[in-house]
């Protein structure tokens, strides 16, 4: 088996070949947007936490199609922020955009800042393997490597040379399979194939994967939508536990998930950004019309 | 492999709101007794402070019921825990009126201390007593999840309704013999009333605790009936 090829198909190293759901799903049919006035909340102050990213006027295309319409609005650090909205919304792409994992689709153009530490990571000259090191990427469908549960959290430290020794390596390893609360139930097995794992501890192990490169951020996509309930409980209090020390961006089509784990929620819908709050507002009093239709499943 | 773990953050605000529901509680408690003390010493400062100190309790209402809402709203809870914040919901009900019926207690007082005494005050501190104990009782039955201590103070309120009837009657003698004991003797009327309306509302405490427990709704049974 190609390992190379196989992390190219994750986000740790670029020149990956993109992900089968990638492309553009054919857009839904909603009620028609004519004459519908829509305006952005005021935006979270960061009195408290200071922006991690933020995003000022983003377009984005694919080829001809603006997937994506000006969004702007400013992540804040060590918080979860939650991306919703129906299928075909933009929530995806617009998360994608934030490692350039898009830049591996052809025919795709950005427009306007995604800045990370006051830092355009568009700007000509951005060292992308770095970034995606520094904004990791989780995926609905967990995709460890078929090697053993060691050398899944081994490769990203050994491939950007992170660890100076075997004993480094080992500790490293260790230190990631306990942020991702999965250490005590592997540790004895840690040599066994990764694939022999469930589904809730492949999913923890591709989240300490991530961590074992030591990022800022953490962005996962629909991370249990492939998840039992308990699983899915299991991973959303580990996302409570991680932001203590990481940001997080989750996309989810489960609104009720957004609702649990997450401090600020942002609504989209039809590649625009509708609302943006923090996630007890949105989910007792939206003030867009839109905004609660869609979370009372009015529609969607 | 644990499970307690896993739905932590919810359970801790659950916690929280309950121990912000027993802190009003205590509260609303510790405000009855003031007005009845108040009214037997004929400690007139004390009274003033009842009538005047309402703020605190109004804050802690509208911050449990913000609370409850909240997670209700974020976390879909279920089963016994939905039962408890919908309970704590009414319950905060319950104790910001039984707040506001201090301050009518520590009000009518005010207008008793200002006559000379009607009679030596026996039957209203000892409805303040089993108001104040049915309530305690209710709040504790909540914590303690105890329907047979809820039970209890269902079975107390009949006391308390035999004693406003007792009040009524002796102070209605009184009343009939000299009318310049009217004014007095009908502010007393009216703190009894109020005393038994603090039993009701911790008898609904009661009611709300043995439906969050077991999920059984005995309100309107006409009478204390025996827990199953």
């Amino acid at each position: 088996m190609d390992l190379d090829l196989l992390a190219r198909e994750s986000a740790l190293i670029p020149g990956q070949a993109p992900h089968p759901d990638v492309a553009p799903p054919p857009p839904p049919r909603l009620p028609s947007l004519s004459g519908a006035v829509v305006r952005l909340t005021e935006e979270p102050k960061s009195q408290d936490t200071p922006v991690k990213i933020s995003v000022e006027r983003l377009d984005f295309y694919y080829g001809e199609k603006r997937a994506l319409e000006a969004i702007s609005l400013a992540i804040p650090a060590n918080r979860v922020t939650a991306f919703i909205g129906p299928s075909g919304c933009g929530k995806s792409t617009f998360l994608r955009t934030l490692n350039r994992l898009n830049d591996t689709i052809p025919g795709t153009r950005v427009e306007g800042r995604v800045e990370i530490d006051g830092a355009d990571v568009y700007a000509p000259g951005t060292d992308v393997v770095d970034l995606r090191r520094r904004v990791g990427m989780v995926f609905q469908k967990s995709n460890p490597f078929p090697k053993s549960i060691f050398e899944n959290a081994a490769y990203g430290i050994r491939v950007n040379g992170l660890a100076r020794s075997r004993s480094e390596l080992h500790a490293r390893v260790e230190e990631s399979l306990k942020a991702a609360a999965l250490w005590d139930e592997v540790k004895d097995r840690l040599h066994e194939s990764a694939l022999a794992l469930s589904g809730g501890q492949q999913q923890r192990l591709c989240i300490a994967r991530a961590l074992a490169v030591q990022p800022e951020i953490l962005l996962m996509d629909e991370p249990a939508s492939a998840l039992d309930p308990i699983a899915t409980q299991r991973i959303e209090e580990l996302i409570y536990e991680l932001k203590r020390r990481y940001t997080i961006v989750i996309v989810t089509h489960n609104m009720q998930q957004a609702a649990r784990v997450s401090d600020f929620t942002a609504f989209f819908w039809l590649g625009r950004l509708i609302e943006y709050d923090r996630t007890e507002r949105i989910f007792t009093a939206p003030a867009q019309t839109l905004t609660e239709d869609y979370v009372t499943g009015r529609f969607g | 492999m644990s499970s307690e773990r896993v739905v932590r953050h919810f359970q801790e605000a659950l916690g929280e709101l309950k121990e912000r529901l027993l802190t009003m509680g205590g509260l609303a408690e510790q405000r009855v007794s003031q007005a009845i003390t108040g009214l037997v010493n004929g400690d007139a400062d004390l009274i003033e402070r009842v009538i005047s100190g309402d703020e605190p309790l109004n804050q802690l209402h509208m911050e449990i019921d913000n609370r409850a809402f909240t997670l209700l709203a974020l976390h879909q809870p279920m089963a016994i825990d939905l039962r408890a914040i919908v309970a704590a919901l009414k319950i905060n009900s319950d104790l910001e009126r039984v707040g506001d019926l201090a301050v009518n207690i520590a009000q009518a007082g005010r207008r008793y201390l200002r006559h000379p005494p009607v009679k030596p005050l026996v039957d209203i501190p000892r409805m303040g007593d089993i108001a104040q104990r049915m309530l305690h009782n209710a709040l504790d039955a909540f914590v303690g999840r105890d329907t047979l201590l809820a039970q209890r103070v269902l079975e107390e309120d009949d006391v308390l309704d035999e004693l406003k009837t007792t009040v009524f009657r002796d102070l209605l003698s009184y009343m009939l013999e000299d009318r310049a004991t009217v004014e007095p003797s009908l502010d007393l009327i009216l703190i009894s009333r109020h005393l038994e309306r603090i039993g009701d509302h911790a008898t609904n405490i009661a009611e709300d605790v043995i439906f969050m427990v077991s999920a059984r709704d005995v309100r309107h049974a006409g009478g204390a009936s025996s827990a199953s």
